[in-house]
Parts: structure tokens; C-alpha cells; sequence
């Protein structure tokens, strides 16, 4: 192939015919256009007259020029021109396509695929066997196959969120087969498994990898380190400073997920880390699902948040108000100090408390609420909170939870509780059993020294065994817990000071506070933290950074959680158990990022693809373009450009240069026409029948309106609802057909801004004559089906006091072609009185958005173009009457609309009064 | 060399045309309402003209007997001079003369005949004797007369461009001409001034098809004669409109000045325009008595 820059030609032979081009620019201007003939009797007055000019015997030179042009395409596009060709890659034998596919491939990884492709073509043009892989999830068995074959299965290959795994890698390369070659598509990051991989596939052939000098960023896990998150990125150490935005994600108030906060991440040049502390309200905090490197789509500059992020309000209440107390003897005192690093603790009366919303309240040793304390309390347990009590002295001595059982108490408790190990008791001070598996605290280790001396007792009840969380070894409850509602109540049997045991002491006592997620892990968890638990997957992370739902997956045994790193067992992503919540991330807090360095003997290639373009195709459409102008100039030169022949080419012109145009001027003709006067508007139901009933009603009604009132409109429109504008019209009539297509959701959207907006619709069903309002005619179910997507208010049946009875008109009855008394409008408030001597409520809301009936309106008021009623109405003269009082409603409706409640005003009461004669 | 069959054949042809262009010349005529076409004078005729005092020369029979016997004297009626006056027409029935720019237009012959025969009609009507220049069809009156026109006008020439035959005008008559006058003024000039020598008045119309007054023509052209005999090729038309022009309009000038000397009248019809103006004018200038 002959190459010109970027330009290749596939018969660059053909190339030497543009040689021609000065000789075909002699031959092509001396010869004149042929002549035209005609019959001209004229001729006699011509004989003798020469032509002034000589240079007009030869085409123009742009004529020329332009036909020049258009060989010259000829020519070129023949020669077969490729944009962008790309060099042949010579091989044999069976290859092996392989990409990292890990996260960082994520960001580019288009730009991959469309590489494969081109390396699959190269394949498939050579006729090697080829077989694709990525090592982020290797297949089982290396399949080479025919290239066309796996560039159909390339739509499948996608990269992971994860890192390959060494050991899987390891397995793998020993599956490989003898011989192959290998182009390896590397993310750019340097890992240690990769030489001895490279290792392997140099045994089997030759290798060549793909790798583009540019950047990854990946985000580490948020910590929350002295009262501020702290974050860090890390990058592949090289390159400039940049400066990249984080920003913090999560759900708003409303629950729409948007960007909480942002801080910028400044990295050095040369600096492979940088690290941005972030300080938010702790409302602002919890609420932060995720934070991400903006602009980045990889799944390593996304880091989800967990319970590690989050910090419960936990309020403490102690029944002792005195504060005289010692600090150690405090029942507030051990909690405090559990609770203070990992959550934000509240103090204060219930009341103050509540109306904060804490995640937990801690009652130690409070026996009795206040009645309404005690049932604030109850709502907010119900409604998702956690109470936690402990028990003492005041609660011991007190009733409650005697005989019946208490709300706020999970059991009934015994008279007086128990001693045992005092110095007035017999038995030695008890310790605790091991947690079940079916409790909240299962796996986690019982130390010895942890002794009870005294506690309240549970009255044995047929729940009870299934509340105990967590028993002493003699099988008396120390823990028990029930559900209320979305929350729970929990009881510890025993002070939360040292006074009764030495739980509060031990370690054990923050960690079963860190289950009944009261406290929040302070970092990340580990495996004994973790035994015996099982977390569902909620959300998880693709490689992209896109979070997708989880909750198909199966779920994953604690240990797996804190040992493994992420992988096709542990994918990235959000994971719950009970109230707590764990992230697994990409990236790890200890992850650092190196740029891979290939060996020097391994050719290394650059990702960019410029995709071959054939131009062929292009010129030969340009040189028949050009042609085409030709033929027109020629004609125009040529003196043959006349009559039919120029309206056709005037036309071809036009077609070309105005054709854009024709929208927008349709838009703007169609509002002037709406806008410049008073237009009443129909619906257009797709039924043509039934529009031209509404056109003519509403010119029937417009002309009653022109000549009684000082409403002048202009001809009615019809409007298509899913294309027009409703906003210009003050009035809309809809005539609903039984047949009549739903509007689209655009098509509601407009129509519920005009509800909202002022304007008014006439729903008319035209089925008065045959049932009532709402009944089971089939425009009636229709009507329904439509508004049921409108934004309507409540409606009520047409109150006798309405304004519509007395906008221009006194009225008592709408009829139409049918006279029914079923009109709907919007419900009057409540509240509206009727002051005394007054005909009608004090009534001064808003225009009633719609009017529902089925009187047949339009029917009633339509006119031919002639004015001659187009629909009889009744009989003879009552007949007329009602078509009298149909324009008359009509009047009525337009004035209600323009004019809105003025005639609702208690200031035009004595003229209505002396004109209802009272 | 012409066998009866080919002779029928050819009249056959001939007379195909000859029933429109006669109804239509009908038409054409009674659009023009017959004005007294006296010769306002006494003289010998048939409508009464005047009663006058009986002169000593009058012959005792000429005396009106009824007049004078309400009276002394003696009166005479006098008719009105009724002469019928001779027309001839002189139709060009060259090549140049079957040209129509488009279907929209009439060719001028068509034209020019409609009118020659209107005009024939007209002035037959009146009581005028008509016939065409040339020893053919000397005038006549009558029907037949008309028919016969009508068969001879129906002719066409082979000729590019017609001259005017002097011939058979008799002295003091009238006389049409109708041309588009495109080909030589010699043979015109030549017959008009030979007509005014007798004292014969009359009307040249020029028929003239729309193109050949405007020449809409671009480009490289060759225009060709109707019967191809000339030829003339330009390689920009547009650039010969105005010369053209100016030599159409000093054709005219000629015509017009060669008119006004002989005491002729002179105008040009367009075969875009309506026929009963031309009927009109040539009817008036028929008329004229100077």
C-alpha cells in the first residue's frame, strides 16, 4: 500500500491519471458549449451582427474547474483511499489475547475492546487461531479458536472490580498449552505475579504488550479520624501535579441521591498520594453512602462508606439525677467511655431528646417514664429506634413490668431480683454462658472473668426463651430483647456500672454494644469480630464505579469478609448483618499504585487505534455531486436554464439551503395566531368528526361571545396535545371519545403545568343522554383512565351558590345538546360559610381547573361556516330555550375563566340581590 | 403533372380548414357593430336622402308627385349615394408567417387570416365589393366571393418571406396589407408607392408573434428561418437582444414613416393580444376617407 501521511491508497496506480487533469483543462476550454437550434423567423433582422466578445466561445474557467473536480474525485476515490491504513502484523500459529481486566482497565476500556478488535481482525485476516482472556477471571480452559468466532464473545468480556488473584493466576498458567503468542493488554500497574506470568507466556512464544502512559487514580477507604473523614487517593507515581474534585454522595432529606460535599485532591508532581480531610455535620456525615473521584470511572475511585463512617446518636438517660455521684459509680459513666470514640452522645430530658431523633436511647436504671414521655417513647421505638436499659437499684424496687408486660421492658420482671456471691448470699457470683448461634452476640468470646453478682429476674413467660439474647451459665437471662415495631428493646439485667458485675469492665461489653449496633466499629473489622456472622451483599460495585443491586447474591460468612481480599467470591460492595453494615472496596487503606516497567526484550505498543476509513465511497459521492452542480451550471451557462427546467433547479437549490427553516417559523406562526387575540382551544381527539364538532362549537360560541360581551376571540384552534404549546390558550374543550389515545407522559406533564398554571379544561363525555355522571359508558371509562394521570383536585357536584351560576349570566342549569345536571367542579373548601342573608358562600379560591360533564356542549353551540345551527337541540321552542341557555353556560365558563372569581366578590351582592328579585 | 386523384386529394386538404377559419372570421366579425356605412351624400342609391325644390334639369319622371302635392312647388327626391368602394387584401402566406413561439399563441398566418377574412366579412356586409391583389380574385361581392377567399388564403407559400403584389388594385380603391414584414421592404415600398400613384389608400397591419418582439434568448444559438434557407449562430444571444431590438424598431419607424407618406395607416398586432382589437382598428382605418 502507498501511503501519503495518514492517507494510503489501495491502487496508488490509478494515481497517475491525475496527470491528466492539464490536458483535459485544454481540451474541456476549447470546446464552446453546443449550440441550441431554433426556428426564428426574426433571423433576417440578425443577419450581420457579430458577438462583441471572443471569450465566450470557452467554458468559464470555474465550470472548468468544477468539472476538473469531479474527475479528480473520480480518480482519487478509484485509487481507493484509506484514512488511517494500518500496517499488517505478520504471525503464526495459535495467539492468546489476554487483558489485566481489572478495575483500572475500567477507565478506557472502550478503547481496549476496540483494540481487541482490530488485533482480532489482524488475526482473522492472517487466519491464527485466537483465544481471549482476562486474568481477573481466567477461564478454565484456554480455547483457541477461529478469530471471527471470538470477536463474536468480545461483547462478553468485561473487566472486574477486583485485582487478579496471584495464587488463581498461578493455577492457571500451568493449564496453558506448549506454544502460542501472546499480546497482553496491561492496566499500567506494576503487580508482582506478573513476572512470573510473563514468564510463562514467553516459554510458549513471543510477546507483545499494550500499554498507554497515563494515570491511575484509585480513592482508599474513608476513616473518621479526630472528629474529620479522612481520605486519601493514590496515584501512579509520575507525570505533573493535577488536581482532581472528590465528591461525597448520598441521599438528600427527600432520598434523592446527590453530591453532599466536595473537596479537591491536590497531588505534587511526582507524588504518588495525597491525602484531604474532610469535616461535615454529623448529619451530613451519615449521610454519605459513597465517595468518588469525579470524572473517574473505575471502580477504585469509588469508596463506599459503612458503619465505620457512620456515628449513632446515642442518648444517655440515668435515673439518678443527682450529681453528686462519682464518676465510677455513675450507671453513665462505663457507657460513656464505651460509646465516646465511635458514636455522638446526647444528653438531656426526654422531650429535648426525642425531637433530635437519636439512632439509640439508654435508660440505665430508669424505672417509670412520665405518661406522654412514655408514649413518645413507644412511637419512636416503633418507629425504628433502639432503647436500651439497664437495670438497678430503682428498677428492681419498682412495679413495673410486674403483671403485665410493659412496652418499653422486653419481659416481666420478678419482685426484687437476685444476689448471688454477696456476703450475705450463698453460691458463687455467676458467669455466662456462651452466646447462641441465633443471638446477636454469637461468636463472640466469653472471657472468664466476667462475673455477675446481682440482676433482676425475668418472670418466666412462654416468649421468653425466644427474647433471651444472652444468658449466665446457670441459664438465667442477661440479655433479652424484643421487637416493637420497626425498633427493639433491649434489657441488660444488670447495672451499667461495676456495681452489680464485672461485665461493663470487660472488653465483652463494647463488643455487644457493637452488635446491638448501639457503638460503630472504630476501624475495620477482623475475622474474631466477625465469626460466626453472615453478610448479605446490598449493593455492589462494578468495575466502572456503577453500583448495582445485590441482593441476588448469596450471602458471605464473616470470616470470608475480614481475611479475603476482594475477588469473584468477595465482590466489592456494600454488605449488611442485622442494624450494621460493612464496605468492601477495591481499593484497600494500604493500596499503592506503580506504573508496570515491561523488560526491555518485550515490545511494548501504545493503546490509541486509528480506525481505517475508507474514502472511497465519499469521493465517488462527491464527484457525483459535483456533476450534478454541473449539469445545472451548464445548463444556466448554456442559456438553457428557463421555464420548467429553472423552477426545477430553484427548487433542488431551495430544498438544500431552506429546508432547516420550516419548523421554527411553523412554531412562531402558530403562536401569533394563538396570542394575538383571545383563542379557545379544542383538544384533538384523532377522530376527525368529532374535531370539526369542536372547531365549529367553538366558533358557535365565539360568535355568541363577540356579539353579548366585550370577549372578542379569535377563530378556535385545535391542538395537538403532544405537540403544542397549551400555555397560550386560557381555555381548553376535550371531548373524550371512547377510542380516544392516551397522552403520553410528556403530553401530561405539559398538561398538568397548564392545570397548575390557571387554565381550565371542559372534559366533556357526551353521553348525557344515556347515563349519568361516571356511569359505565365507554367515555366515561375513558375519562377516567385519562385523568387518572392529571392533577386534579377533589371535585364535587356543581353547588347551586358556584360562581359559574352568576359570571355574566344568572344560570341554575348547563345544558348542552342534553340537559343533565351532573357538572362536576373543584370542591369548595370545607370551611366555607354561608354568612347570614347572603345568597352564596363567601367563596374566593382559585378558577376551578376542570369541568366535567356530558351535556354535549359543542354540539349545542356549533355554527357552519354559514352561522346555521348545525345540531338540533330538544323540540321547537323549549328547544331553543336550551340551546339559548347551552350559549349562555358557555358565556358564563369563558368569563369564569377570564375573569376568575370576581363575580364571587360579597360587593356585587345587592345588584344580584335586586336581580333575583329578594 | 397532377392526376385528378392527387388534385382531389389536395383540395381535400386544402378545404379542411376552410369551415373554422370562415366560422371563426363569422365570429370575428360580429363583434364590430355596422356603423351607417353611407356615403352621406346624394346620389344613386336606395335609401331616401332628401327632398329637394325640382331643378329645371330634372327629368319631369324624377319628381316625388306625393311631397309636392302637400306644396306649390315641385320636389325631387334624392337618394343617397350609395357607391360600393373595391377592397383588395394582400395576405402573407409566407413560411415566416406559420411561426408561434408557443401553443399558447396562434401562428401569425392564422391570425393574419382570421382577421383578412373578418375585415372580408365586414366589408362585404357593408356592401363592398372585396378581393385580394393580384389577378386571382379580383373583388367581387358575396357569398361565393368569401368562399373563394377563403380557399385561396388557406394557401400557403414556400417562400421565406412574402412580397406585396401591386397588381389588380384598381384606382381610388382601398387596400389591406397584412405581414409580419420581417423580409425585404423593397417589394413594400415598391407596392405602396405604385398604390398611391393610383390613389389607393388602405392599412399595412405587421403581425408579430411575442418572441420576435422581446428575443428572450441566452447561450450559444442558431437561429434558423422557418425554412432553414438562413442561418445565423451567435455564442451569447443575450449580447444581439438590444441590436435586434433597435433594428425591429427602425423596421418599424420605416414602415410607419413609408405609411405616412403614401397616406396609409400603419399599426402592429402581437398574436399574444386579442384579435377584435386588431378587427377594430383595421375596420376604422378601412373606413377613413382621407
Amino acid at each position: 500500500m502507498f501511503a501519503l501521511g495518514p492517507l494510503g491508497f489501495l491502487a496508488p496506480w490509478l494515481l497517475v491519471g491525475l496527470a491528466a487533469l492539464p490536458v483535459l483543462w485544454v481540451l474541456l476550454r476549447a470546446v464552446p458549449p453546443a449550440p441550441v437550434k431554433r426556428r426564428f423567423p426574426g433571423v433576417a433582422l440578425l443577419l450581420g451582427l457579430t458577438d462583441d466578445e471572443s471569450q465566450t466561445d470557452r467554458t468559464p474557467w470555474w465550470l472548468l474547474l468544477l468539472r476538473l473536480l469531479a474527475v479528480a474525485a473520480l480518480i482519487i476515490g478509484f485509487a481507493g483511499p484509506v484514512l488511517n491504513p494500518q500496517p499488517q502484523r505478520e504471525g503464526t500459529g495459535p495467539l492468546l489475547i489476554v487483558a489485566d481486566g481489572t478495575w483500572a482497565d475500567a477507565r478506557d476500556w472502550s478503547q481496549r475492546s476496540a483494540r481487541i478488535e482490530t488485533l482480532l481482525d489482524d488475526a482473522a485476516r492472517q487466519g491464527r487461531q485466537v483465544a481471549l482472556a482476562t486474568l481477573t477471571d481466567p477461564p478454565a480452559e484456554l480455547v483457541f479458536q477461529d478469530a471471527a468466532a471470538v470477536r463474536q464473545t468480545l461483547p462478553n468480556l468485561q473487566p472486574k472490580p477486583w485485582q487478579p488473584d496471584p495464587q488463581a493466576l498461578a493455577d492457571w498458567a500451568e493449564t496453558l498449552p506448549a506454544r502460542f503468542d501472546t499480546f497482553w493488554l496491561s492496566d499500567g500497574l506494576a503487580r508482582d505475579e506478573r513476572d512470573t506470568l510473563l514468564a510463562t507466556f514467553e516459554a510458549a512464544g513471543q510477546v507483545t504488550a499494550f500499554q498507554s502512559p497515563r494515570q491511575v487514580t484509585a480513592l482508599r477507604p474513608a476513616t473518621f479520624k479526630d472528629g474529620e473523614i479522612a481520605l486519601s487517593a493514590v496515584r501512579t507515581p509520575s507525570g505533573p501535579g493535577s488536581e482532581l474534585q472528590l465528591n461525597a454522595i448520598g441521599r438528600d432529606p427527600a432520598g434523592v441521591e446527590r453530591q453532599l460535599a466536595t473537596a479537591p485532591l491536590v497531588f505534587e508532581p511526582g507524588a504518588s498520594a495525597t491525602d484531604v480531610a474532610l469535616s461535615l455535620p454529623p448529619e451530613l456525615r451519615n449521610r454519605v453512602t459513597r465517595f468518588e473521584v469525579a470524572g473517574v470511572r473505575s471502580a477504585g475511585a469509588v469508596s463506599l462508606t459503612d458503619d465505620g463512617l457512620r456515628r449513632r446518636e446515642v442518648a444517655l438517660i440515668s435515673g439518678s439525677g443527682s450529681a453528686e455521684e462519682v464518676d465510677l459509680l455513675s450507671p453513665l459513666y462505663y457507657l460513656r467511655e464505651a460509646l465516646e470514640p465511635t458514636a455522638d452522645i446526647i444528653d438531656g430530658s426526654i422531650p429535648d431528646i426525642l425531637l433530635g431523633n437519636p439512632d439509640v436511647i439508654v435508660l440505665a436504671d430508669v424505672a417509670t417514664l412520665s405518661g406522654s414521655e412514655s408514649a413518645d417513647v413507644l412511637d419512636w421505638v416503633e418507629a425504628g429506634g433502639l432503647l436500651l436499659r439497664f437495670a438497678g437499684p430503682r428498677l428492681a424496687a419498682s412495679d413495673v413490668g410486674r403483671d403485665a408486660e410493659d412496652p418499653l421492658l422486653p419481659v416481666r420482671l420478678r419482685d426484687g431480683g437476685r444476689t448471688v456471691g454477696g456476703a450475705m448470699s450463698w453460691g458463687e457470683p455467676k458467669a455466662l454462658a456462651p452466646f447462641d448461634e441465633n443471638s446477636p452476640f454469637s461468636g463472640l468470646p466469653v472471657p472468664d472473668d466476667v462475673t455477675v453478682t446481682a440482676q433482676v429476674m425475668a418472670q418466666p413467660d412462654p416468649t421468653l426463651s425466644d427474647r433471651v439474647i444472652a444468658q449466665l451459665a446457670d441459664g438465667t437471662p442477661l440479655v433479652t430483647r424484643k421487637e416493637q415495631g420497626e425498633g427493639q428493646v433491649v434489657l441488660v439485667h444488670v447495672t451499667a456500672n461495676a456495681e452489680w458485675s464485672s461485665l461493663p469492665l470487660s472488653g465483652l461489653f463494647v463488643q455487644m454494644l457493637e452488635r446491638l449496633a448501639v457503638s460503630t466499629r472504630p476501624a475495620s473489622p477482623d475475622a474474631g469480630d466477625l465469626e460466626g456472622t453472615t453478610w448479605l451483599p446490598q449493593q455492589v460495585l462494578d468495575a466502572f464505579g456503577n453500583l448495582d443491586d445485590g441482593t441476588a447474591l448469596p450471602g458471605i460468612a464473616g470470616e470470608v469478609i475480614a481475611e479475603s481480599a476482594p475477588g469473584a467470591d468477595l465482590q466489592p460492595g456494600l454488605y449488611a448483618s442485622e442494624d450494621q453494615s460493612i464496605a468492601i472496596n477495591a481499593i484497600s487503606a494500604d493500596t499503592t499504585l506503580a506504573t508496570q516497567q515491561w523488560p526491555a526484550r518485550i515490545p511494548v505498543e501504545g493503546l490509541v487505534v486509528e480506525t481505517e476509513t475508507p474514502l472511497k465511497g465519499w469521493l465517488l459521492a462527491a464527484a457525483l455531486a459535483l456533476l450534478a452542480v454541473d449539469i445545472i451550471a451548464s445548463l444556466a451557462v448554456g442559456g438553457r436554464l428557463k421555464g420548467p427546467r429553472a423552477t426545477a433547479a430553484t427548487v433542488v437549490l431551495a430544498a438544500f439551503l431552506l429546508a432547516p427553516q420550516g419548523a421554527q417559523a411553523q412554531d412562531d406562526d402558530f403562536a401569533i395566531a394563538a396570542t394575538s387575540e383571545v383563542t379557545l382551544g379544542y383538544v384533538m381527539t384523532g377522530d376527525q368528526q368529532t374535531d370539526d364538532i369542536s372547531s365549529a362549537g367553538l366558533q358557535g360560541l365565539s360568535n355568541t361571545l363577540f356579539r353579548r360581551t366585550s370577549i372578542e376571540p379569535g377563530p378556535p384552534m385545535g391542538i395537538d396535545l403532544e405537540r403544542d404549546d397549551l400555555s397560550l390558550f386560557p381555555f381548553l374543550y376535550w371531548p373524550v371519545i371512547a377510542d380516544q389515545p392516551m397522552p403520553s407522559s410528556d403530553a401530561y406533564g405539559k398538561l398538568n403545568r397548564y392545570l397548575r398554571g390557571g387554565g381550565m379544561i371542559l372534559f366533556d363525555t357526551q353521553d348525557a343522554d344515556t347515563v349519568g355522571f361516571g356511569g359505565a359508558s365507554p367515555e366515561g371509562r375513558r375519562l377516567q383512565a385519562i385523568a387518572a394521570g392529571l392533577d386534579i383536585p377533589e371535585i364535587e357536584p356543581i353547588p347551586d351558590d358556584h360562581v359559574l351560576t352568576r359570571t355574566f349570566y344568572l344560570l341554575q342549569s348547563y345544558p348542552g345538546r342534553y340537559n343533565s345536571r351532573d357538572i362536576w367542579v373543584e370542591a369548595s373548601p370545607a370551611d366555607a360559610e354561608q354568612a347570614d342573608g347572603m345568597p352564596f358562600r363567601n367563596l374566593n379560591d382559585g378558577v376551578t381547573p376542570v369541568v366535567i360533564g356530558g351535556n354535549d356542549w359543542a354540539r349545542a353551540w356549533a355554527v357552519d361556516q354559514y352561522g346555521d345551527r348545525m345540531f338540533p337541540v330538544g323540540r321547537g321552542q323549549a328547544g331553543e330555550r336550551q340551546r339559548e341557555f347551552a350559549y349562555r353556560f358557555g358565556v358564563n365558563l369563558i368569563m369564569h375563566v377570564l375573569t376568575g372569581n370576581y363575580k364571587s366578590d360579597q360587593v356585587h351582592v345587592p345588584d344580584l340581590l335586586e336581580r333575583l328579585g329578594q | 403533372m397532377t392526376t385528378p386523384l392527387a388534385l382531389r386529394a389536395d383540395a381535400e386538404h386544402l378545404a379542411a380548414p376552410l369551415p373554422p377559419l370562415l366560422a371563426e372570421a363569422e365570429h370575428l366579425a360580429s363583434t364590430v357593430l355596422l356603423g351607417d356605412h353611407g356615403r352621406r351624400r346624394p346620389g344613386l342609391g336606395d335609401t331616401f336622402w332628401q327632398y329637394r325644390p325640382a331643378q329645371p334639369y330634372d327629368a319631369t319622371r324624377m319628381i316625388d308627385w306625393r311631397r309636392s302635392a302637400r306644396t306649390d312647388a315641385a320636389y325631387v327626391q334624392d337618394k343617397e349615394w350609395q357607391i360600393a368602394q373595391s377592397v383588395v387584401l394582400w395576405i402573407d402566406s409566407a413560411a415566416a408567417m406559420r411561426f408561434a413561439s408557443s401553443d399558447s399563441v396562434p401562428t401569425k398566418a392564422h391570425r393574419a387570416r382570421a382577421l383578412a377574412l373578418a375585415v372580408a366579412i365586414l366589408l362585404s356586409r357593408g356592401g363592398e365589393r372585396v378581393g385580394l391583389t393580384g389577378l386571382r380574385l379580383p373583388p367581387r361581392r358575396g357569398a361565393a366571393q368569401l368562399d373563394q377567399m377563403a380557399a385561396i388564403l388557406s394557401e400557403d407559400d414556400t417562400t421565406d418571406y412574402g412580397a406585396p403584389e401591386a397588381q389588380g388594385m384598381l384606382p381610388h380603391s382601398r387596400a389591406l396589407f397584412v405581414s409580419d414584414f420581417l423580409g425585404d421592404l423593397g417589394p413594400v415600398e415598391d407596392a405602396l408607392t405604385r398604390a398611391a400613384d393610383r390613389g389607393v389608400r388602405g392599412a399595412l397591419l405587421q403581425v408579430l408573434d411575442p418572441q420576435e418582439e422581446a428575443f428572450p434568448f441566452d447561450g450559444r444559438t442558431v437561429f434558423e428561418s422557418m425554412t432553414g434557407s438562413l442561418k445565423h449562430e451567435t455564442l451569447k444571444a443575450s449580447d444581439l437582444r438590444s441590436r435586434y431590438l433597435d433594428r425591429l424598431a427602425a423596421r418599424k419607424d420605416r414602415l410607419s414613416s413609408l405609411a405616412r407618406m403614401t397616406g396609409w395607416q400603419f399599426t402592429t398586432h402581437h398574436t399574444d393580444s386579442p384579435a377584435p382589437s386588431a378587427l377594430l382598428w383595421l375596420y376604422q382605418s378601412l373606413e377613413r376617407r382621407t
